[in-house]
């Protein structure tokens, strides 16, 4: 692996009662982008804070590329870091016009020397011809790039994105988050990148950490965050997931609606959790195979439906359907668990390590 | 079928305006009602423009005249000379109790802006009281120092003083504001890009506060422009005191209305470049992100510097004033002064200040109305009519009221009624704004939906607008009431014979340097006037 461009080493802090960062060990490295998510208030924008050198920490040190910036006894000031900043409202400088605003950080540069960096900067954001205007004068996704382009002109060691993208309509984001991630690409800077939205931590970082109440609950790459939920709440954190409880047995696990063949490693008759998202549960009319359900109701998404479905128990599961499948709710369904993989399944609320070995 | 119809209605709707009441008598009431008040705005102006014109030469060479040149000069370096110097007291005091952690900031920042209570005449007369001739200091040093005589206080230094003490608490709470909503992210990206914690203040946080200085500093113009009562008693020749000098001595008419005139040429030139400034400023807030409170500044030793600084301000502009208008009120009661007299001028006050609040308020409705709801081009141009209210200094409005009563109703000359008229007049911005205000915050679908379940225009104005409105209404009774009590001029010029109110008692009594009969009046309008002022900082915290 590359250059290691921030660590943080037990990081602390509170505010009162709150503990918003816990003994937290974070590593990212050069040029990667990493997403934090979490819900609200779990202290992913303190994290950016503690970082960016806005507040600072109760205990615990911060590295950024070898140089401690906070923590025994140093506290080094936000504009000694060299750590760029996107804001979440972007804070671009009103009175300043988009050339000012982006030359704001290139300080030491001669003023032609500045103007052509800035050119260049806005030209890779895509702004060129945008130098004079002023912040108002620009719709919400090119204030954005704005406050992009200002972030990297100073060549900082690590930028950090607090939610770049929630103040903008849904569309324009989905268009934004490949933009930006492209120029992030381009530029080659490392990137934090904080969100409450799944989809985009999933699409932006190279790693996703999943935050909860102050605690680095998970970090890994998006795919395995996605598949092998660290913990109950990561599953249930990042898309539709229901818990099937089920038991060991020597074909698998025995669950409500049938046999799931996985090993788990675990003796026979272990009570365990299968996390079950709607893509895993296939659904059939009565005349086929499968566990009997109810269909309570479907949420139709356009290219597909999903399902919400009771088992007799009373257990919910959702199932995932083409458009063209409509049951309609209150029928009688047969399901069944067809994965494709092995599903995340905890044993007293914790991860059971893959055994990669299927039936 | 139904839904086709219904989009094509709200088509219509938004094509011909969003709000438009179509019923012809409705609708044309309503304009009556607006256009008569409006047109009684534009009556002193168009009478004086008509006056100094008839005077033909006399009038033209009246404005060559070297002592215009003069009045002019004097008044332009008044008033720039207190904007700046208001500037120069009100942008710290902000600062500080706002970002810093100045010991006791929130008391601080109450009383550092009540100044802006203190009436500009009782202020003049408390100066005088304590520091000119037969004054409290004077007194005193003549009895422990033997000093008979002080350096006068009278001209230029002593409105200076005053005015500059009364006008920066308007520049003191558009700063505050300014810095309380600006964006803490602003600060923080520029520390993020490399800069010190006083680079950022000079470099992002005093380019934020620019417009609410200049929009305050505006203000603070304005005020000296149209001040009388402390320029008349300091005796500093502006045109305010010039035009009331030339109607009471020489009772010239075609000098006076001249000079008057060029007031609201200079009080028009201001407004226009207000409304410019307050057009471009475009300083807000981007974007509803979360509300932090920014970053508190630790004052260390710099502590001391600015606790003398901000104690010396509001000594000079609130504790000394009262404690001079406490002695003289002790001394008044002991020496036997009547309270008779203080009660009966302050039941004249009220009459007077309550009749101009509830026809004001009648005259202010339809306008507000018709601006907030109906977007034409009439009814904006009405609504800077009524503004331009703002432009007649109170001087002006009697002049003319004066004149024309004289030449075309005497039997209005000196009645009450023509003093109801000049309150209106000056008054109508200030009750058209707050109507106006509380109006566009009432959603104008609800008086749509009214319409759309069967009530006429006028159910729905009574039984949706109306109540929804009032406490806008009350509000801006109540300081209409309340501007009336403390006016001045035009109550001096206009008021029957006879008819003694407060305002006019301090001012007589000062005139006649009896400082302990002015204490009484002065105390009660100074109350009245901090009611608005307690009002509002209650209903903040």
């Amino acid at each position: 692996m590359s250059e290691i461009a921030v660590q943080t080493i037990s990081l602390n802090k509170s505010f009162g009662n709150v503990r918003a960062v816990q003994d937290l060990n974070l590593t990212v490295h050069r040029g990667n982008i990493l997403s934090v998510i979490g819900p609200s208030g779990c202290g992913k924008t303190t994290l950016l804070r503690l970082l960016a050198g806005f507040e600072q920490p109760d205990s615990g040190e911060i590295m950024l590329q070898d140089r401690l910036v906070a923590g025994r006894g140093t506290y080094l000031a936000p504009e000694q870091r060299g750590v760029g900043m996107v804001f979440q409202d972007y804070a671009l400088f009103p009175h300043l016009t988009v050339l000012e605003n982006v030359a704001f950080g290139l300080r030491n540069a001669a003023r032609r020397q500045r103007e052509l960096e800035v050119e260049e900067w806005l030209a890779l954001v895509g702004l060129d011809g945008y130098a004079r205007r002023y912040p108002h004068e620009l719709s919400g996704g090119e204030r954005q790039r704005v406050a992009l382009a200002r972030a990297l002109a100073p060549r900082p060691v690590l930028v950090l994105m607090d939610e770049p993208f929630s103040n903008l309509d849904a569309d324009r984001r989905v268009q934004m988050r490949e933009e930006v991630q492209a120029i992030l690409r381009k530029a080659g800077t490392t990137v934090i990148f904080v969100t409450h939205d799944q989809e985009e931590a999933l699409f932006m970082g190279d790693r996703l950490a999943v935050f909860r109440q102050g605690r680095l609950e998970q970090i890994d790459c998006p795919d395995t965050v996605f598949q092998q939920p660290a913990t109950r709440f990561v599953a249930e954190f990042l898309g539709q997931t229901d818990f099937l409880p089920g038991r060991v047995t020597p074909e698998g696990i025995q669950t409500e609606a049938g046999i799931v063949a996985q090993k788990v490693g675990l003796p026979a008759g272990e009570p365990v959790e299968l996390a079950v998202r709607a893509d895993d549960v296939d659904l059939n009319l009565p005349r086929y195979e499968g566990v009997a359900a109810e269909v309570v109701s479907r949420y139709f998404k356009g290219t597909y439906n999903v399902y919400r479905l009771r088992l007799p128990s009373g257990q919910v599961l959702h199932s995932l359907q083409p458009h063209t499948r409509i049951f309609l709710p209150g029928t009688e369904v047969k399901v069944s668990i067809s994965p494709g993989h092995d599903l995340a399944c905890y044993f007293q609320g914790k991860l059971l390590p893959v055994t990669s070995t299927r039936f | 079928m139904a839904e086709v119809q219904i989009v094509s209605a709200e088509q219509s709707a938004s094509r011909a305006g969003r709000f438009s009441y179509r019923r012809p008598a409705f609708s044309r009431l309503l304009w009556v009602l607006a256009l008569l008040p409006a047109g009684l705005v534009l009556l002193p102006v168009l009478y004086l423009l008509l006056r100094t014109f008839e005077s033909g030469i006399s009038g033209a060479s009246l404005f060559l005249n070297l002592g215009t040149l003069q009045t002019l000069l004097r008044t332009a370096a008044l008033s720039a000379s207190v904007t700046f110097a208001a500037v120069v007291v009100a942008v710290p005091i902000a600062w500080l109790t706002v970002r810093t952690d100045l010991p006791g900031r929130k008391v601080w920042s109450v009383l550092a802006a009540l100044p802006m209570v203190i009436p500009s005449y009782i202020a003049a007369y408390l100066m005088v009281a304590f520091w000119g001739p037969r004054g409290m200091f004077a007194q005193w040093l003549g009895q422990w120092a033997g000093i008979e005589r002080l350096p006068s206080i009278y001209g230029f230094p002593g409105a200076f003083f005053i005015l500059t003490l009364l006008c920066y608490p308007y520049i003191l709470l558009g700063a505050r504001a300014a810095l309380q909503g600006m964006d803490p992210a602003l600060e923080e990206a520029a520390r993020s890009l490399g800069y010190s914690p006083l680079q950022v203040f000079l470099r992002v946080t005093l380019p934020q506060l620019r417009p609410a200085v200049a929009a305050g500093g505006l203000l603070a113009a304005l005020y000296v422009l149209r001040d009388f009562g402390a320029v008349s008693i300091m005796r500093y020749d502006t045109f305010t005191r010039v035009v009331y000098v030339q109607y009471k001595s020489a009772f010239d008419r075609a000098s006076a209305s001249g000079l008057a005139l060029i007031l609201v040429a200079l009080t028009l030139l201001l407004l226009a470049v207000e409304s410019r400034t307050r057009t471009r400023a475009r300083y807000h807030r981007s974007a509803s992100g979360a509300a932090r409170q920014p970053a508190v500044a630790r004052l260390g030793k710099w502590r001391w510097p600015a606790l003398i600084f901000t104690g010396a301000v509001v000594t000079f502009g609130l504790i000394l004033p009262l404690g001079v208008l406490l002695f003289w009120l002790v001394r008044g009661v002991q020496a036997g002064e009547q309270l008779a007299p203080v009660w009966a001028a302050a039941q004249n006050s009220i009459l007077a200040s309550v009749l101009a609040a509830v026809f004001t308020m009648a005259a202010a409705f339809p306008i507000a109305f018709l601006s907030a709801r109906n977007s034409s081009r009439l009814s904006s141009l009405l609504e800077r009519v009524t503004y331009s209210g703002y432009a007649l200094p109170g001087i002006v409005v009697a002049l003319a009221l004066v004149f024309i009563s004289i030449n075309y109703a005497f039997h209005l000359y000196q009645s009450l009624v023509l003093l109801i008229v000049a309150y209106m007049i000056l008054f109508l911005p200030q009750a058209v704004g707050s109507v106006q205000a509380s109006l566009l915050q009432v959603n104008g679908n609800l008086e749509e939906s009214a319409r759309s379940l069967g009530a006429s225009p006028l159910a729905a104005l009574r039984k949706i607008t109306l109540p929804l409105v009032k406490p806008g209404l009350l509000a801006g009774m109540a300081m209409v009431f309340l501007t009336a009590m403390k006016e001045l001029p035009a109550t001096l010029i206009l008021s029957p014979l006879g008819f003694k109110t407060l305002a006019t008692g301090v001012w007589s009594a000062v005139s006649e340097a009896f400082f302990a009969q002015a204490a009484a009046p002065a105390l009660l309008l100074i109350i009245f006037s901090a009611i608005p002022m307690a009002f509002l900082t209650f209903t903040e915290h």
